[in-house]
């Protein structure tokens, strides 16, 4: 098994503990990862609000260097999952804005080729990896571990091409197979305030804060989640929502970095120790 | 009268007409050119244009000129055959000649309707016109076929579409047999409390026609039985119906149920799919106390004995009747019937589909067909609405359109379900005092007396709130709303986004073909629309019939439709088989194929091709054998036969190669 | 209290507009919407909206050019594809906050030293000069261009994350920056082109 890795912008800075345990566990399953030779920035959400081509231009330079090697590529980023599946929909559904693209990829001496697929971790580790396969790797199971699962909106919307729009359950499984336990509740897909904790930050604030509160009255211990984005709202925040809503003081964790201390890694080596909420209490010496 | 003059050179004599359908044809065609341009082809004795040859005087003109010009064959360039073509067979018949001489063009469908060029759609009219000349020389006079029809009806699905349809066809003296899938008649119906917009309660009018269904001498009623096969064309169908085993004799058995009380489980303790699931029953059951045939039956699933058969069989040891018959098998009956009425109803859309409303993660969530029993007073609660915790709502949002008006599952519009929300507003309201709220996207209520329905609701202090609710969740943001179901919605006739805390939800589930229908479909050879509803003949003019003759559709098989609708268009299908019975014959096309025999290499290519079993093979003479009146005129036989031993009338080789020549020669 | 005329007579509304939206990419559907709502009862962000996105798009059917493109409506949206999600037409009505987004950028109707469409302005220059985007420069270059004291309330989160390695100080670009740039410039050079005829 060898798959290609899109790792984005955030990967490389404030999510680097996303790389780390992203990149660990895959090595520690014995598949190989390759990361994408000078990828550049997919356009995330912002650059679509300035210019549409070049947007898709953007995330089509990334596809053809993409389509060199026949391996599926993984974005363990949820924007730039959507990003790439957005633009391989959109240059397929609209001939004129192929035409455009693929041209001005050419000036570039680029090769924009179909049938790249742009893949999410959480759909390779459930579906080509399985569960039975995590099961079997887990050495330390997270047994007595609470944790509500937040999968944020990018993944499965607007495209649910591997779980449910409404009720994801991918990461709930991965979870439960490391021995964790999850809590049942209705926010895994609700916003996390996006850039608006930044921008507008009365309203990007209550939004991060309305998940983290509800995961606690759940009995959550942790927060868990696939996205940097939402990992980077939900925790570097805590300390500005404190003082106009309440101080949740919840670690959030990605799931590669459970999945990782079940398998036995060592937690420096998931970047445990980066989260501005230090997780060392909730997952009590693991 | 000139027979054969120098102008066809001893051709047939052909009439040739072009209609100017109003502008329809005449709007994109240039008539008049294609009329003299027709005029000058060989055989034609006479050409003529006329603004609606299908009215009295067009046809008249067909009848006269045959007459007067010695005609032999005629043209009719115009609409579709599908439409017309019998019109003017008719028109030539009158005239004296053999309908079957006659050659539609259709320039309506096929040019004017489809082009914008004038001079291209006109050329096109003329190489059609070329063609059809050219084909009609070879056309033979043939005569149709008359075949008796067995009056016997066979009526499919006892609902109330079914049942209304029965009784008028056994009241009319036909003998009727009824198959109902379930172990009683009387459908979705059955399960309501009352009906809109009158209130009537459904039982009190239904059950009467259910009992008299069961005592008519002209009806025989199989419940517990699914039609298995249909052979046989109109007016002599043969069908097989599978009896599915009850374990209980249904003649000896009268209901009393003294076996359910004696049998060995003391508790009811399985799933009661008559209550949805709200109730439980046990192993010996019957559906409900009004069930008809009043004969209880024992599920093979839970029964101990069926299962494992160790069991002290107390339920049979009480019959004083000796009415159970635990060896009971399925067994298949074959029935003779002339017409056959489908009247196999609906399912509603699967809740559980649309996960934002949390059914069957929430129990306070209900669909609409379970509140249907939880407020009838013969139901699981006895009409009380307790929640499935045991509380009683304070209060109750109806969420309208589910699984209706919607891309992802079903984009019509249900059209029962605004007013069957409205009366369950009306009837939670009135038994529980809750607060009720109806969101709706937009309010239909079409039928006599039914917007009268809606302004009474109005009245009755129910909140309407139109907009389709995003999601039911137990997140609460106030102390309100802990504990709560809270609907997020926008009121957008306020334009203002709101927050509902309720403890039911009640969603209303649209109407979706049954789950079956295809299969159903296939075994009738009727066709289905793009949604799966069965198809009519027309939607306007032929709503009952199909494709099939002697196939008739009622009810909300055909499409979503409510309790008066159906009960008109029972009665309508059941004119429709009274009108084919009293014509005591059907007359068959004789469009059929036949077997020269001399040639038939005996290879039996053709026998399994054809799809009505009218293809046999003689083993004595080692040749094949064609049935002319099972043969519906589809021609797989005639294209496969690998000697072309099978010709079939009206698409001879010598009709459809001059055809093609006829298009294709300038 | 001072009397404002809210009536809107029919040479008010701007037909142009409308088909405009229609006919761009993600508008497809926008005429099929039966206001039933949805989309504002998913959206996260409507709370604080001056027209709800199903009004919005009602209002851009109808020509409202001027009161679509300067709402704030089309600004708080954070792309969470919840009204797309649900909605029974499936109209794409992210795709048409954004194209709306690009429109008031472009007749530069949107709220000076506003942060949002800043933001999408300073992460557009970034990826031209780089290729990539380094967070933690596009923050700092935000605040500094609209909001100076938000910019000190932000040094706390900035302190905590560059003391748990999360933050960088040298911007990583890509290599290829110079074909990044002719892909780009090909894009501006076909789209003049397109204008010119």
């Amino acid at each position: 098994m060898r798959y290609q890795y899109f790792p984005g912008c955030s990967l490389k800075g404030s999510g680097r503990a996303y790389e780390e345990s992203f990149l660990a566990v895959f090595r520690a399953l014995g598949v190989e990862v390759r990361e994408l030779e000078d990828w550049n920035c997919c356009g995330a959400t912002a650059y679509m609000s300035v210019d549409e081509t070049k947007s898709y231009a953007l995330a089509g330079r990334n596809l053809a260097i993409a389509a060199r090697d026949r391996a599926d590529v993984m974005a363990p980023c949820s924007a730039c999952y959507l990003v790439l599946n957005k633009t391989m929909r959109g240059l397929g559904e609209n001939p004129e804005l192929k035409r455009k693209v693929t041209g001005a990829l050419k000036a570039g001496g680029l090769d924009y080729r179909e049938g790249v697929k742009v893949r999410h971790p959480l759909d390779v580790l459930v579906n080509d990896i399985g569960l039975d396969e995590i099961r079997k790797r887990v050495k330390k199971p997270l047994s007595g571990l609470k944790l509500a699962s937040y999968y944020g909106c990018q993944i499965v919307r607007p495209f649910a091409t591997f779980d449910d729009q409404d009720d994801p359950v991918t990461m709930d499984r991965l979870m439960q197979a490391c021995g964790a336990e999850c809590v049942d509740w209705p926010l895994k897909t609700h916003c996390c305030g996006g850039s608006l904790t930044g921008t507008l930050p009365d309203a990007g604030l209550r939004l991060a804060y309305i998940i983290l509160n509800e995961a606690k009255k759940r009995g959550a211990a942790a927060l868990v989640t696939p996205c940097p984005l939402c990992q980077f709202n939900l925790d570097a925040y805590q300390g500005q929502m404190a003082g106009k809503f309440g101080r949740p003081n919840m670690p959030v964790l990605y799931f590669t970095q459970l999945i990782g201390l079940a398998m036995g890694l060592d937690a420096d080596e998931l970047g445990i120790g980066r989260g501005i909420i230090p997780a060392q209490a909730a997952l009590a010496g693991r | 009268m000139p027979k054969k003059d120098h102008k066809t050179n001893g051709l047939p004599r052909v009439g040739f007409y072009i209609c100017h359908c109003g502008s329809n044809i005449a709007g994109t065609i240039d008539v008049a050119a294609v009329r003299e341009y027709a005029a000058g082809l060989p055989g034609v004795a006479v050409a003529r244009d006329y603004k609606y040859m299908c009215s009295d005087p067009g046809q008249e003109l067909i009848a006269s000129d045959i007459e007067k010009y010695g005609l032999e064959r005629i043209v009719v360039s115009a609409c579709s055959p599908n439409l017309h073509e019998e019109t003017f067979r008719k028109a030539a018949a009158k005239g004296g000649l053999n309908p079957f001489r006659v050659q539609m063009v259709n320039i309506r469908e096929h040019a004017s309707w489809v082009h914008t060029d004038r001079a291209s759609a006109t050329e096109k009219a003329k190489d059609l016109a070329r063609a059809a000349v050219a084909r009609v020389v070879h056309h033979r006079a043939l005569e149709r076929k008359r075949v008796p029809v067995d009056p016997n009806v066979l009526v499919v699905g006892g609902g109330i579409a079914g049942i209304h349809a029965a009784l008028t066809l056994a009241n009319a003296g036909k003998k009727v047999t009824l198959v109902e899938k379930e172990a009683t008649i009387g459908g979705h119906m059955a399960l309501f409390d009352k009906t809109f917009p009158t209130l009537d309660c459904a039982a009190c009018i239904l059950t009467p026609k259910m009992s008299a269904v069961k005592a008519h001498p002209n009806i025989r009623l199989w419940t517990w039985s699914e039609v298995e096969k249909v052979e046989g064309y109109v007016g002599n169908y043969k069908v097989t119906v599978k009896r599915k085993p009850r374990y209980v004799n249904e003649d000896l058995c009268v209901g009393c149920m003294e076996c359910i009380d004696a049998c060995v489980y003391k508790e009811p303790k399985f799933h009661d799919k008559f209550n949805q699931g709200l109730g439980k029953r046990k192993p010996v059951y019957i559906d409900f106390p009004q069930a008809t045939p009043k004969v209880v039956l024992v599920d093979p699933e839970t029964c101990l004995q069926l299962k494992t058969g160790k069991c002290q069989k107390k339920c049979a040891s009480v019959c004083d009747r000796n009415a159970f018959d635990f060896g009971q098998k399925e067994r298949s009956e074959e029935i003779q019937v002339g017409s056959i009425v489908l009247a196999t109803g609906f399912r509603t859309y699967d809740a559980k589909k649309d996960k934002q409303y949390g059914y069957g993660r929430y129990p306070g969530v209900y669909t609409a067909l379970e509140v249907e029993r939880l407020v009838n007073a013969s139901g699981p609660t006895s009409g009380e609405i307790k929640l499935r915790d045991g509380r009683e709502p304070k209060a109750v949002g109806i969420i309208h359109c589910v699984g209706s008006r919607d891309e992802k599952s079903n984009k019509w519009c249900s059209r029962v379900c605004c007013m069957y929300s409205l009366k369950l507003a009306h009837l939670i309201k009135e038994h529980s005092g809750a607060e009720v709220y109806n969101f709706y996207i937009d309010m239909r209520a079409p039928g006599k007396a039914y917007e009268e329905f809606y302004d009474k609701l109005l009245g009755e202090g129910v909140h309407f709130v139109r907009g389709r609710v995003a999601e039911v969740t137990d997140w609460a943001v106030s102390p309100e709303e802990e504990g709560k179901l809270v609907m997020r919605v926008e009121d957008t006739l306020a334009g203002i986004v709101r927050r509902i805390p309720v403890d039911m939800v009640v969603l209303s589930t649209g109407l979706e073909p049954q789950a079956d229908a295809q299969e159903v479909r296939r075994r009738f050879n009727i066709g289905c629309g793009s949604e799966g509803f069965f198809q009519e003949r027309h939607p306007k003019l032929a709503p009952v019939n199909t494709f099939t003759d002697g196939v008739y559709i009622a009810g909300a098989c055909q499409g979503p439709r409510d309790i008066p609708d159906t009960v008109a268009q029972a009665g309508a299908a059941a004119a429709e088989a009274l009108a084919l019975i009293d014509a005591g014959h059907v007359e068959l096309e004789p469009n059929t194929s036949a077997v020269a025999e001399a040639e038939c290499s005996g290879c039996k290519t053709c026998v399994p091709l054809c799809p009505y079993g009218a293809v046999s093979f003689d083993e004595a003479k080692r040749k094949a054998a064609i049935n002319e009146v099972l043969c519906k005129g589809c021609g797989v036989c005639a294209a496969a036969c690998p000697s072309g031993s099978i010709t079939q009338n009206l698409f001879g080789d010598d009709e459809i190669f001059s055809e093609i020549e006829g298009v294709l020669a300038k | 209290m001072p009397l404002e005329r809210k009536i809107k007579y029919e040479k008010d509304c701007d037909r142009e507009f409308a088909d405009w939206v229609t006919s761009q990419t993600g508008g497809e559907n926008l005429r099929h919407c039966i206001q039933c709502g949805v989309c504002s009862a998913a959206c996260p962000l409507s709370l604080y909206m001056d027209y709800t996105p199903r009004r919005l798009i009602n209002m851009a059917r109808a020509g409202f050019k001027k009161e679509v493109l300067s709402s704030f409506t089309i600004w708080l949206c954070t792309s969470c594809y919840s009204c797309r999600a649900e909605c029974p037409k499936q109209i794409k009505v992210t795709d048409i906050m954004y194209l709306l987004k690009r429109r008031a950028i472009e007749e530069g109707v949107y709220p000076k030293r506003f942060p949002i469409p800043v933001l999408a302005r300073e992460f557009g220059r970034m990826i031209f000069t780089f290729g990539r985007v380094d967070e933690s420069l596009l923050v700092a270059n935000l605040f500094l261009r609209t909001n100076w004291l938000r910019f000190l309330d932000m040094a706390g989160v900035g302190l905590g994350l560059m003391r748990k390695g999360r933050m960088s100080f040298v911007p990583h670009g890509i290599e290829a920056r110079g074909q990044l740039r002719r892909v780009l410039e090909a894009i501006d050079s076909e789209e003049s082109k397109e204008a010119a005829k």
